[in-house]
């Protein structure tokens, strides 16, 4: 069975750019006022959005990596619940 | 061959499983508390107006100066004689000012608290103290109803919310080794959706839950930084003062804030301490001054105004941790940025605890599982590896 190991820089690259827009957007407001306030909840709204993005995405990806492409539809992968 | 940079070696995460697993079991109960009594505090403010407990001065055309201070208290004492005055403050906002009463002058709770137009001085209302649901909701989340050593427990779990986080990050590279991010296997058991969804929730608003907590913990050291602060540098400022008796008469209050304000023509007055109160000391206002811009507003200078000559006495910039703590609270609170920020606050409050409950939940639902077991199952693909409860197949 072949595994697929990421790079660091796959499994961490979205986490970090994520705190890092995290970061600018708790001090925007901070440092000002108006075009500043718009700036800390556009970016703290980002994570949000990323989390809503991918919670709506459907899984195949990893399945087919590795299982090939046969056994790759979610209801011949259905685990009892 | 496992990729050595992103998988540590197996003893060091087992412990920081360890430390994840228990950091995270004690402390979740008082989180979890801790943000669904937060979620109402986010609104406090919209929430008092919603409910009738805070009234706004009304909006009027222009800057208009400031009311005379000695009629604002002078009312205040009318309406409460034989109280002292504690202190007198200014909303950051709205033009409104508020005359704090107290049983005695080191009283630490208030007796009344009144609320005037800054700019007529026209009395707008008693504020309801220490009663409705946003008390409880503020009391419990301050300090569980038990005082300092509430708070300051609070304080602990709050320390272990952060080593939680910390912990969480770490045993979040080797647990993701194999999935790329944001995966949510739909397609998995319960189990597995949860466990996918705490990553996913967790590592995105990272950032944000260990500024909040970390914040959480510092506003918790409040009350034994200021009496710190008041035994140390109030202690030094008062001191060619030292020995004389309590004023009964104070010179005017107005005069004085005028007076400390000539200090600095970029700062306006935050609030004034009364002579009596430990903030001030027996012999003086305490006039704090405060910047007028969003990133000198956190900086507040005490002016010590003498209340029997009415002249200045001492003036030094506060220390840095009252620094420290006033950056904190805006960083906690949320309340820095307008309504948009503060409904993004409380979103990121929700995600918050969904990523406490389901921790319990996968706590709960692997408990029996080892460190290696839970690895296995986290890969894709990956059918649910050692023994299940009996009864339980998710």
């Amino acid at each position: 069975m072949m595994s697929v190991h990421l790079t660091a820089h796959q499994v961490w690259g979205m986490p970090i750019a994520l705190g890092a827009v995290s970061v600018v957007g708790l001090l925007a407001a901070l440092l000002g006022d108006g075009v500043w306030d718009v700036v800390s909840w556009s970016a703290l709204s980002l994570p949000i959005a990323v989390i809503l993005s991918y919670v709506g995405m459907p899984h195949r990806q990893s399945c087919c990596v590795t299982h090939g492409l046969s056994v790759c539809s979610s209801s011949s992968h259905k685990r009892s619940r | 061959m496992p990729n050595s940079r992103i998988m540590p070696a197996a003893m060091t995460l087992k412990q920081w499983y360890f430390v994840h697993k228990w950091t995270s079991l004690i402390c979740t109960v008082f989180l979890l508390l801790l943000c669904l009594t937060g979620l109402p505090l986010i609104f406090g403010e919209e929430i008092g107006h919603w409910l009738g407990t805070r009234v706004e001065p009304p909006a009027m055309a222009g800057q208009l100066p400031r009311t005379d201070l000695d009629a604002l208290v002078a009312d205040a004492r009318a309406r409460r004689p034989g109280d002292a005055v504690l202190f007198l403050s200014q909303n950051d906002d709205a033009p409104a000012w508020f005359v704090s009463m107290g049983r005695t002058p080191d009283a630490t709770e208030d007796s009344a608290v009144f609320v005037y137009d800054g700019r007529t001085g026209a009395f707008l209302q008693d504020l309801p103290l220490r009663q409705g649901f946003m008390h409880v909701m503020f009391t419990l989340h301050v300090d569980l109803f038990a005082g300092l050593p509430g708070t300051l427990f609070l304080g602990g779990m709050g320390v272990l919310f952060v080593l939680s986080v910390i912990s969480g990050v770490v045993v979040y590279g080797p647990f993701m080794r194999k999935l790329s991010f944001g995966t949510v296997r739909h397609d998995g058991s319960r189990r597995l959706i949860w466990f996918d969804l705490h990553n996913l929730l967790g590592i995105a608003t990272v950032v944000w839950a260990l500024v909040v907590g970390g914040t959480g913990v510092i506003n918790t050291l409040a009350r034994p930084l200021f009496t710190y602060w008041q035994q140390t540098e109030l202690a030094e400022m008062t001191a060619p003062w030292q020995g004389k008796s309590l004023l009964t008469v104070f010179s005017s209050i107005d005069r004085a804030v005028v007076v400390a304000e000539t200090i600095d023509s970029w700062k306006e007055t935050a609030f004034v301490a009364f002579p009596g109160t430990p903030f001030a000391g027996p012999h003086h206002y305490a006039v704090f001054l405060r910047g007028k811009t969003p990133l000198t507003a956190r900086l507040i200078e005490p002016v010590l105004i003498d209340a029997e000559t009415g002249a200045i006495a001492a003036v030094r910039a506060m220390p840095w941790y009252v620094t420290a703590l006033s950056v904190s609270q805006p960083l906690h609170f949320g309340d820095y940025g307008g309504l948009p920020l503060k409904a993004v606050w409380a979103v990121l409050d929700i995600i918050t605890i969904v990523v406490l409950a389901s921790g319990l939940y996968l706590w709960w639902k692997k408990r029996t599982m080892v460190v290696e077991q839970l690895l296995v199952e986290a890969e894709p693909h990956a059918l649910p590896a050692g023994p299940l409860p009996i009864g339980e197949d998710a």
